[in-house]
């Protein structure tokens, strides 16, 4: 372990700038390349993820509707272009498992969090670059084999992102989607783990152990904090995750029976399996999936608490109570996945034992929003794009954790479990909060990563089009949630759900409105990569390490040659500064003279 | 106007009926005749009537008489539906009839409950009703499979290659239950209401004819027909109330 | 820009409290001796939550309004983080607390308590896609089930076998479940290929079937009607069709209908 005040351990990294194109531009190891890949790779899969959002919200709205083309990609899901019951469910599936681990565990951590958590704490690169890069192919591995399973005869998977057992794990007889398609999900998903495991390594030794001169961790900026949780957060989780997908797909190839009991009649033919356990997936699965959700909201919390002051022009309200409340969430993040189980069959009298702490993890979540809207108290906000998708993101979080109370109690979860309520509280902190915290990154961190501004006036007609939409969209699941309306139906035939159909086409139509507001920012990123404006050296006036890099993009090494030393925290802003009302962190420390640090200003 | 239209007709038939230079129709096959009765002893289950409450639709199309269950539908006289009589030995294969088997989902029934085909012959598959099925014929020997038709989708088009007695279910609807019984030999009947079945067309020669029933099992009979005989064959079969 | 923040967050806050707020789309009435635990823990959440959520937003436009048109160097919040810390651990804290308090008792009531001596017994059987319900019968005791002799086409649900088990020749087996009101009924929940879950709504009651176990759950009906059952734990294709009728009866409606049914096995 790297003392603070030892010599740079940067300098011992140093590897020789990349020569050719594929080692240049494809299989780099220089982590902004890798983390520019996984951009790339979620950007792919939000827009994937989103087209079988729009195709499963016409299908609630209108039933009947063929949809052209349809049928070309999957003739037995949608022939004539009108969605079967199992395939929407397939595309519910793959709707979910791309989103989480594809996207919301891709961009914040694997995306921006290799790109930026390098050079914020002033090193060349990641410590293991190579394994850096075997973990983003290893990714996008995961990535073809999950899509290859749409192109399976059985249909892919459809059993949900949880894929609860036995549905999942007894094969072919449990109907379609539950042949090959399944068992791609899990080949892919325990894929995946085995990348999260090695970028977390990355993280967790690159944070500990290649910060630069003066870079203590109370000088560390929030968005490496939160990473750094992240990764540890996610070496333990995915840790789990990996066993149980080896676990399950042995019970669908191996016959044996970790999660199917005895006495199973399907399709009318009573199943081999005996001795397993439908619960045991369900805890293995939900020990991993609570943290997950955890590993994709807290970069976020990372990205807000590092931008918002730079907009704000002062520093973090209580900075120490934030990093504290995003460890005490990581640490209690692993006591409470029995909140999904109260009414699984399991005993009840743990319900109260997992209750408790889903409650008291609302303490620190409350504290770190109290804390950034104290904030913007007081403050003169420079309502640029990233400002006003950090506000939002503030907005939305608090709309989605609020939700989180009544599904935290076992006594309202007995009538809210499994409706449109639950639906709205997830997407209202995965679906929303965490993509707001993917804007925000994007419009910030624009400018270093190609050099070029993004065009300021689209981007705020995205976040007002954006922020106004995802109201509209998921607002109502709520009411749809207490008027008791049951989730992961492909079709509203009960009596009691019919008349709520009018609510449920209102939703479509203002997802597909907030869909085509995404096209904005589409035609932002594409247009400014090539005409945006030339981007200043530090745009937005911020502090950290990235902004003191000699060129946007940065040289190979980050720093050309010269890592910077470090003698500021990483929000010193409302404070006079050489160049206006800011210090950076490589500047000198006060009174050392004018001597400038490394990196231009 | 119209005697003049019927005239015409009148002369079409004639026209047609008379030797003309065009090819005649084939001959008739010819006629061995095997016809009988199947019926049972002992007491067979009592057929319950089905609740469709879960799919109104369904349910209100049978609301004056509800639909029973028909794995031991019987007639007057013990007669016994539903059962496939057919050669199971001593026969040629012949090509399949051209002629579709019209397989319909309506008001959430299979209809017929037991459908008979040979190998090979198309089979349309329709969904009549307002809700969606979903056809799982539970092939073991032919390869398994199960599709879909929400409201209003077009027929299923297919065929089985193998002979094989295919329970069918619907992944939807529990109770709707039937069977394509897919049987390498042309000649076959489904015994109705009285029981009654009869194969014709055989040509002469020594004949293995098998009855098969869902519940009560099979049984065969040997008959040997000569030139254009007609055989009674009359098979009983044991029911058992469960 | 900030007062435009300020004015939409505004909007969006004052539209999704008046909907709550007025029960546009709401529980519907409770037909259960247990739920009014339920409703009111329910409620009291949606007022804090309600009440955060208010002041959570309303605050941040306050301050988005206010921003725009600051002066002068940027003002800390008064007393630093430690005001705001210290509230949401006291606020919060206080608010769990008392739910946690009478929210433990409402969930005890309802799964830590085994069902009445003198409750109805009923065993459900869930498959995909449908819900079958067995009565014992005159005899009082239920069949053995055998997952072998279970069996779709002839209505075998349970998988009984009648001709070697004298218990399961009376048992009523029936696709709609039929009760008294006012009489506790106690479930047992079993699950035959995946797993499935029991939801009524209006009786405020909901438990997963998980195969190879066999849940209780008891619960007594306070009036009369039709409601449906629906299945809420993803179990396949037809799992949006998967639902059964419980009809709440008068107890002597019951006791005739339960007679007529018994001539019938």
């Amino acid at each position: 372990m790297q003392h603070d005040t030892a010599a740079p351990p940067a300098a011992r990294h140093h590897h020789a700038p990349p020569r050719g194109f594929w080692r240049t531009h494809v299989f780099s190891v220089d982590h902004k390349v890798i983390g520019r890949q996984y951009l790339d790779l979620a950007l792919v899969a939000v827009c994937t993820g989103m087209v079988l959002s729009w195709l499963m919200r016409l299908h609630l709205a209108w039933p009947d509707l063929p949809i052209p083309g349809l049928a070309k990609l999957s003739p037995n899901g949608a022939a004539g272009g009108v969605i079967t019951p199992e395939y929407y469910l397939s595309l519910m599936t793959m709707h979910g498992t791309i989103m989480v681990f594809f996207v919301l565990t891709t961009a914040p951590f694997a995306g921006f969090g290799n790109y930026f958590l390098p050079i914020q704490v002033g090193a060349e690169d990641m410590a293991f670059p190579r394994i850096n890069m075997l973990s983003f192919w290893v990714t996008l591995l995961a990535f073809l084999v999950l899509i290859a399973s749409f192109f399976v005869a059985d249909g892919p998977a459809l059993s949900g992102w949880t894929a609860y057992a036995p549905l999942s794990a007894v094969g072919k007889d449990a109907g379609p989607g539950q042949g090959l398609g399944q068992t791609l999900w899990a080949v892919s998903i325990a894929i995946f783990c085995i990348a999260q495991l090695l970028g977390s390594l990355n993280f967790i030794t690159t944070t500990l152990d290649l910060r630069t001169k003066g870079m203590s961790l109370a000088r560390l900026p929030y968005s490496t904090w939160a990473w750094f949780i992240t990764s540890v957060i996610g070496l333990v989780a995915f840790a789990v995750l990996l066993p149980a997908c080896i676990l399950l797909i042995l019970d669908r190839v191996a016959g044996t029976s970790f999660f199917v009991p005895a006495g199973l009649v399907i399709s009318d033919r009573l199943q081999p399996h005996a001795g397993g356990s439908p619960l045991l997936w369900q805890h293995l699965f939900w020990f991993f999936g609570h943290p997950e959700v955890y590993i994709a909201i807290l970069p976020g919390f990372g990205i807000v608490s590092h931008i918002l002051p730079v907009f704000a022009r002062k520093p973090l309200l209580g900075p120490r109570a934030v990093i504290g409340s995003m460890i005490a969430i990581a640490f209690l993040s692993y006591t409470v996945w029995g909140h999904h189980m109260f009414l699984s069959g399991m005993n009840p009298f743990s319900a109260m034992l997992f209750s408790v702490p889903t409650l008291i993890i609302t303490i620190p979540a409350t504290i770190v929003t109290l804390l950034w809207i104290g904030t913007v108290y007081g403050a003169k906000l420079r309502f640029t794009t990233p400002a006003l998708f950090c506000l939002g993101f503030i907005s939305v979080f608090v709309s989605g954790g609020l939700s989180g109370f009544f599904l935290a109690q076992p006594s309202t979860d007995i009538y809210l479990h499994g409706t449109y309520f639950v639906v709205a509280h997830f997407h209202f902190v995965m679906g929303v909060a965490a993509m707001f915290g993917i804007f925000a990154a994007t419009y910030f961190w624009f400018p270093k990563m190609f050099g070029r501004m993004m065009d300021e006036r689209l981007g705020k007609w995205h976040f007002w089009l954006t922020f106004i939409g995802v109201y509209c969209v998921f607002m109502p699941m709520h009411y749809l949630g207490l008027a008791g309306n049951v989730r992961r139906y492909a079709a509203f035939t009960d009596d009691y759900l019919k008349p709520l159909i009018p609510v449920h086409r209102f939703i479509t139509v203002a997802a597909l409105f907030t869909g085509a507001a995404q096209l904005v920012f589409l035609y932002n990123l594409v247009r400014s990569r090539f005409r945006g404006a030339p981007a200043p050296a530090n745009p937005w006036e911020a502090t950290t390490l990235e902004w003191s890099t000699p060129s946007s993009p940065p040289p190979f090494d980050n720093f050309g040659g010269r890592p910077p030393a470090v003698a500021h925290g990483p929000d010193e802003y409302g404070v006079p500064g050489p160049t206006g009302d800011y210090v950076m962190q490589a500047a000198p420390a006060a009174g050392a003279g004018a001597v400038a640090g490394a990196g231009a200003d | 106007m119209r005697t003049r239209y019927l005239w015409l007709l009148g002369v079409g038939a004639l026209a047609g009926s008379a030797p003309s230079g065009r090819p005649a129709a084939p001959p008739a096959a010819p006629g061995g005749t095997i016809s009988g009765k199947v019926t049972y002893t002992g007491t067979p289950p009592k057929m319950k009537p089905i609740d469709m409450a879960k799919e109104p639709a369904c349910a209100q199309a049978h609301a004056g008489a509800p639909v029973l269950t028909e794995n031991a539908v019987t007639g007057p006289g013990n007669a016994l539906k539903w059962v496939v009589v057919y050669v199971s030995a001593g026969d040629q294969p012949a090509p399949p009839p051209a002629e579709p088997v019209r397989y319909d989902q309506k008001g959430c029934q299979y209809i017929p409950h037991v459908a008979a085909m040979q190998v090979n012959q198309p089979l349309d598959i329709y969904n009549d009703d307002p809700s969606s099925h979903n056809i799982h014929p539970l092939a073991r020997v032919n390869p398994e499979w199960n599709k879909s038709q929400p409201k209003g989708a077009p027929p299923i088009h297919t065929k089985w290659e193998k002979p094989e007695f295919i329970p069918v279910k619907c992944n939807i609807h529990p109770w709707m239950h039937g069977w394509f019984v897919v049987l390498a030999t042309p000649h076959y009947a489904v015994t109705g209401d009285d029981g009654a079945f009869t194969l014709a067309g055989l040509p002469p020669g020594k004949y293995t004819v098998t009855a098969w029933h869902e519940q009560f099992g099979t049984q065969s009979q040997e008959v040997t027909i000569s030139d254009n005989e007609t055989k009674t064959v009359n098979f009983t079969l044991k029911a058992t109330p469960y | 820009m900030g007062k435009f923040f300020a004015v939409v967050l505004t909007v969006i806050t004052a539209v999704s409290t008046a909907i709550f707020a007025a029960r546009v789309w709401w529980l519907p009435a409770d037909i259960s001796a247990h739920g009014a635990g339920i409703d009111r823990q329910l409620q009291e959440t949606m007022l804090a939550a309600g009440v955060l959520f208010v002041l959570a937003q309303l605050g941040l436009a306050v301050f988005a309004w206010r921003s725009g048109s600051a002066r002068g160097a940027p003002r800390t919040f008064p007393g630093g983080a430690t005001p705001l810390v210290v509230l949401a651990i006291a606020l919060v804290g206080a608010e769990i607390l008392a739910l946690t308090f009478v929210g433990s008792k409402v969930w005890a009531a309802v799964y830590e308590r085994p069902a009445a001596p003198d409750a109805l017994k009923i065993d459900v059987e869930a498959e995909q896609f449908a819900f079958y319900f067995r009565y014992p019968g005159p005899d009082g005791a239920f069949g053995a089930i055998h997952p072998e002799r279970m069996s779709d086409a002839t209505e075998n649900f349970f998988g009984l076998d009648p001709a070697h088990d004298p218990a399961a020749r009376d048992d009523i087996v029936v696709p709609t479940l039929t009760i008294p009101v006012n009489r506790p009924v106690a479930l047992t929940l079993r699950a035959k290929d995946v797993g499935h879950a029991f939801y009524v709504p209006a009786l405020r009651i909901q438990q997963d079937f998980v195969p190879g176990l066999a849940i209780p759950l008891h619960f007594t009906a306070t009036e009369t009607g039709k409601y449906e059952i629906v299945c809420t734990q993803l179990c396949g294709l037809g799992h949006y069709n998967m639902r059964a009728y419980v009809e709440v009866v008068p107890q002597e409606q019951f006791d005739r209908w339960l007679k007529e049914q018994a001539t019938q096995q």
